[in-house]
């Protein structure tokens, strides 16, 4: 299988990231991609995603390992930035090619909810009184939990 | 020889610092002696982990970090 995991530290175009993907897995029957931005709105003026170099990386790639064996996938992009960024910005971009679209689009969505609650990223937002830490939803667990 | 000891996340504003470099060896109980009780409780929450040398322990109240080691407390995340 391709596989293509990234952690990204400067801003990203995600049609730069997918359109070379596509291309790579030629014969495929169909590509999910997702795409997760900053939220405008709500009194954001930024956001910043801090990590833990050692273990940031492996962890995606165990994201990866495990999206690979659960489905039949021809190939798989995770990547995902660190830094400072601004409302609109992507943060995250998730694209998985199989043969028949239910892998694909399952893939995706077992990717992002690892990445939301099991990857080494902490996520936090400047408004006008400063900044806050978002703490994972309970949603975020229990999104988790499906895929056990 | 000195352990690093970093808080990730949110508890980088409840520790004393977001980095420390504290004298080795260092155990689970000597770690919740670096910070206050109020950052102590939230380290032994179930929900927070601890890595040593770039593994994170199944359990953490077996950190038995030594010299050099650097010792990383993980809060829940919130990536994507």
């Amino acid at each position: 299988m391709m596989r293509d995991v990234r952690l990204l530290t400067e801003p990203f175009v995600a049609d730069q990231l997918v359109g070379p993907f596509s291309a790579a897995n030629p014969g495929l029957g169909g590509i999910c991609t997702f795409i997760g931005e900053v939220r405008g709105g709500g009194g954001v003026k930024a956001l910043e995603l801090t990590h833990y170099e050692p273990l940031t990386l492996t962890g995606m790639h165990e994201i990866a390992d495990g999206a690979q064996s659960r489905f039949d996938l021809l190939g798989l992009l995770i990547a995902h930035r660190v830094g400072k960024f601004r409302p609109g910005e992507p943060i995250v971009c998730v694209s998985a090619a199989a043969h028949h679209r239910r892998a694909a689009i399952d893939a995706v969505d077992y990717c992002m909810d690892h990445l939301k609650s099991a990857a080494w990223f902490w996520k936090r937002e400047l408004r006008s009184d400063g900044w806050h830490w978002i703490e994972p939803r309970s949603d975020d667990y229990a999104n988790l939990e499906r895929w056990r | 020889m000195t352990v690093r000891v970093l808080f990730l996340g949110p508890l980088s504003d409840i520790a004393p610092a977001a980095e420390m470099n504290v004298d080795g060896p260092l155990d689970w109980a000597g770690l919740l002696d670096l910070v206050s009780p109020e950052c102590a409780d939230q380290i032994r929450s179930e929900r927070v982990k601890i890595a040593c040398a770039g593994k994170v322990l199944l359990d953490k109240a077996d950190l038995h970090a030594k010299g050099g080691d650097e010792v990383a407390v993980l809060p829940p995340v919130s990536g994507g």
